[in-house]
């Protein structure tokens, strides 16, 4: 501190109505910068948004007080500057704080009928006095807080603000002074699971238990890392459906009822306006894929698929893709305009691959996927199905998709009447493959086979056509040979 | 296709000609700074009074600006911004003379701005310390209202007390304007000041600024018709006015003041303009709309625009503006200062506006209060944590 500046603090407002703490995502100052009054200085992240906070100061910046990552609760200091010394500000010199000063209010006590101490026109605080309320027998010195906080974390909550919060209240009155303590202290944590709105609902989506982590944030609270930590270590204990609904219910408890909401909702509303929209036809298709599952065998020995998955999910994208190309009226969408209904058919397909996910069923697609080879059709549905599972499947992924295979056969069915994804024209279900008796030139024999089905919107495809894409992805299946002359 | 994806065409032609539905948009100002003539609005402006509407704009933005800064820095607890909407405001605010009584939302700090109204009591509102502190019928400008709508029905009565006063058509005559959001025309209270003001032929203005969003609810989830088109249903005149043309918002005003100050009756305007910034401080508006809708409505700002027509017809130099830019600064300068220095309400005062006139129950209980914070004098012995 240069004699001629004084250095003031700015403390982390509630920037909404009542947040309590908020995430320092970014600073865009360092010290030595020259900073302006009303510069944005720092971003933080509250639990309703991503706020730019204006410098209240026109000065050089002293020290940043907190770090990126942080989460600072309101009325904690986030920054100094040092400013020109001028008039009589509020003394918020950092370092020279004497313990016996009244505490720093964090900023929602102000908002009480107690007058602030350093108010101008205030009576100055040079010892403790009892503050008049409007009910009850005012308020004892330095015996407010902003929140009651169990004791077991709360006098050195390992952040700048510990020494001005340590005169806060004990539960009891303790003769002696609470003195700073080391910051590094390990402190206790308490019982309570501690996470901030948005972990919870991101565990909750995801159905991680909260209970079971241990948290690496602020006084032992559950952060994002934790919880995708989590997900990424255990995978079983994610359930692919909403956990209330496979968890053994209670003994007694005759019907529970689960809230509809998130993708649940959404698949609920998609679905609806699907099938109520779009008039459905299905079609089926039994096919031997016994050559399908020979190539899948030998594509997994090849150098270029070393490294993904070859499933036969792979082959059947491929040869939808080919069925596409050959018959595009299949790969369209319908349009309500101004001047009447239209077709759109679609020079480009975004396939998309139905997943059962933590989050329910998504179906993120592969955009552009007409133009990809075998081995990067491979690679990028890999990528797919890891992201959507991973809850990463950004609004992109999910939207603008042209058609969909949904892979039944994982969960071990022939066959189903799928609901077309709202804006497409039609959907391919691949059921399980398995050993089953087939005629095979011209005699009984063990071949593995499928069922296929693809349900279209007969506004846009008729029989025919629907015919025709549903028999060229069956051919293919069963000699692929007829994707090399195909494509 | 879902309404989302339709909002999201930054290139609708809103503006400058009729939509599809022959809605028409009244026009003197185009976003480029062109002056354009209407045959119902003739506008006969002297430079110093455009110089003068350009002054009141920029001022009202950068106080604006400064309060959204405060409340960012803990000192306000929360602030509706009227970025984007500064000739709305400043246009129909401009229109008012002293006989008018306005009926403000809590959004209407150009308008007070015209009304003369210290910009500091409206910061002191929204620390906390005041309940607005300006006397509403020295500056014919009410309270801000935070309730939606309902200042619309306080507007109609009050209209329809003008009239029982027989003024109308003199020169004492006054006129009520109502200022609401196209949200609040969803609400009952707007329908039915609608009816009533319909009925009985009061001399209000209401006043719609169409800001495309309310909170988060985009128009096309409020009504189906442009908003303007439903005064005919109640059966009074409605029109749309481009809300970012400072010089249409201050000749449609006008025009339909007068026309309620001499018992022609109500008439609804909307302003179709655009909130730029987000609801309040508390909302974060990147949740539910697109950065391409708010940067093809960046096009049209109402200063700009303004600017460049001084600036063509030379009205107004380098110097104007620079000396302008710094008048703002030290008017927000002194206004953060001033905001800073606002003292704390005094317990006693909460005693004070109650009843017009004293009341003994009330004075027995302000007495017992001021007995009981009087024992507070003097220090106490410290206890507990207090060592």
């Amino acid at each position: 501190m240069t004699p001629m500046t004084d250095r003031k603090q700015f403390k982390l407002p509630d920037v909404g109505e009542g947040l309590t703490e908020a995430e320092i995502v970014k600073w865009h100052v360092q010290p030595g910068d020259q900073v302006e009054v009303n510069q944005t200085i720092v971003e933080i992240e509250t639990a309703k948004a991503i706020v730019e906070l204006p410098c209240p100061f026109e000065g050089v910046v002293a020290e940043l007080m907190v770090t990126e990552g942080d989460t600072v609760d309101v009325g904690v200091p986030i920054i100094s500057v040092d400013v020109a010394a001028e008039g009589e500000d509020t003394p918020t010199s950092a370092v020279a704080t004497p313990v016996s000063e009244p505490p720093a209010q964090p900023a929602a006590l102000q908002q009480d009928m107690v007058p602030r101490v350093e108010e101008p026109g205030m009576v100055a605080p040079d010892e403790p006095k009892r503050q008049p309320v409007l009910v009850g027998y005012g308020v004892k010195p330095g015996a407010t807080k902003r929140r009651p906080r169990k004791p077991s974390h709360d006098p050195a909550s390992a952040t700048p603000a510990a020494s001005s919060a340590a005169p806060v209240a004990p539960p009891k009155p303790a003769p002696q002074p609470v003195r700073e303590e080391p910051a590094s202290h390990p402190q206790p944590v308490d019982k309570r699971t501690l996470a901030k709105p948005p972990v919870r609902k991101m565990a909750k989506d995801l159905g991680v238990d909260l209970t079971t982590l241990t948290g690496s944030g602020p006084r032992g609270s559950i952060t994002r890392d934790d919880v995708q930590a989590a997900l990424t270590a255990t995978p079983t204990q994610v359930a692919p459906a909403p956990a209330a609904a496979t968890a053994p219910a209670a003994p007694g408890v005759r019907e529970e009822r689960i809230p509809v909401k998130g993708v649940r909702k959404s698949t609920a509303t998609a679905m609806v306006n699907s099938a109520f929209t779009a008039p459905h036809v299905t079609e089926f298709l039994q096919v031997d894929v016994t050559r399908t599952m020979e190539t899948v065998r030998r594509l997994r020995d090849l150098p270029e698929f070393a490294e993904v998955k070859v499933s036969p999910l792979l082959l059947a994208a491929k040869a939808v893709l080919t069925a596409l190309r050959r018959n595009p009226g299949a790969n369209a969408s319908w349009a309500e305009g101004d001047s009447g209904a239209e077709i759109v058919v679609k020079n480009y397909v975004n396939l998309g691959i139905a997943a059962a996910t933590p989050r329910g069923l998504l179906v993120p697609n592969l955009k552009e996927a007409q133009d990809l080879s075998l081995p990067e059709l491979a690679k990028a549905l890999n990528g797919l199905i890891e992201t959507a599972r991973a809850g990463k499947a950004s609004p992109a992924d999910l939207s603008g998709g042209t058609f969909t295979i949904t892979n039944i056969g994982v969960f071990g069915i022939d066959t189903g009447t799928p609901i077309i994804t709202p804006g497409e024209a039609a959907i391919l279900a691949f059921g399980q493959i398995r050993d089953m008796p087939w005629v095979y030139e011209g005699e009984l024999a063990i071949r593995k086979v499928s069922t296929l089905a693809l349900s279209f919107d007969h506004r846009i495809i008729d029989g025919e056509l629907g015919s025709r894409v549903l028999r060229d992805i069956g051919d293919m299946l069963e000699d692929p040979m007829r994707m090399l002359a195909w494509s | 296709m879902t309404i989302d994806s339709v909002r999201g065409a930054p290139d609708t032609p809103e503006l400058a000609q009729p939509d599809r539905d022959g809605t028409e948009l009244i026009q003197l100002l185009t976003p480029e700074g062109e002056r354009v003539e209407h045959p119902d609005y003739p506008l006969d402006l002297t430079p110093d009074e455009i110089r003068g509407l350009y002054r009141d704009l920029v001022i009202t933005r950068r106080i604006d600006l400064e309060a959204v800064a405060l409340t960012r820095q803990g000192e306000l607890g929360i602030w509706a911004s009227l970025l984007g909407q500064e000739a709305a405001q400043i246009g129909s605010g401009r229109a008012l003379t002293a006989n008018d009584m306005v009926f403000p939302t809590y959004r209407e700090h150009g308008v007070a701005w015209c009304r003369e109204v210290e910009p500091l009591n409206l910061l002191g509102l929204f620390r906390g310390v005041n309940h607005g502190g300006w006397d509403p019928a020295e500056h014919g400008f009410h309270l801000y209202t935070i309730v939606i709508g309902s200042q619309t029905l306080h507007a109609t009565g009050y209209a329809m007390g003008i009239q029982r006063d027989g003024v109308l058509g003199t020169d004492k005559a006054g006129a009520t304007i109502a200022y609401f959001g196209d949200g609040a025309t969803s609400q009952g209270d707007v329908n039915e000041s609608f009816v009533f003001a319909s009925v009985f032929n009061a001399p209000v203005v209401f006043f719609c600024q169409n800001n495309q969003w309310a909170i988060s609810e985009p128009l096309e989830k409020q009504s189906r018709i442009p908003l303007y088109k439903r005064a005919q249903g109640y059966g009074f005149p409605g029109l749309r006015v481009d809300g970012n043309d400072v010089f249409a918002c201050l000749a449609v005003t006008r025009k339909a003041l007068e026309a309620a100050r001499t018992g022609q009756g109500p008439t609804l305007v909307e302003a179709y303009t655009y909130r730029m910034g987000a609801h309040t401080t508390t909302d974060d508006p990147t949740r539910y709309r697109l950065k391409a809708e708010e940067e093809a409505w960046k096009l049209k700002d109402p200063i700009e625009r303004v600017k460049a027509y001084l600036v063509r017809n030379e009205m107004a130099d380098t110097a104007f503006f620079d000396d302008l830019d710094a008048e703002a600064k030290k008017f927000a300068t002194e206004l953060r200062k001033a905001c800073l220095a606002l003292p704390d309400p005094q317990p006693l005062a909460m005693f004070e506006n109650v009843y017009a006139d004293k009341h003994p129950l009330m004075t027995e209980e302000q007495e017992q209060f001021a007995a009981y914070l009087a024992s507070f004098e003097g220090p106490v012995v410290s206890e507990g944590a207090a060592s």
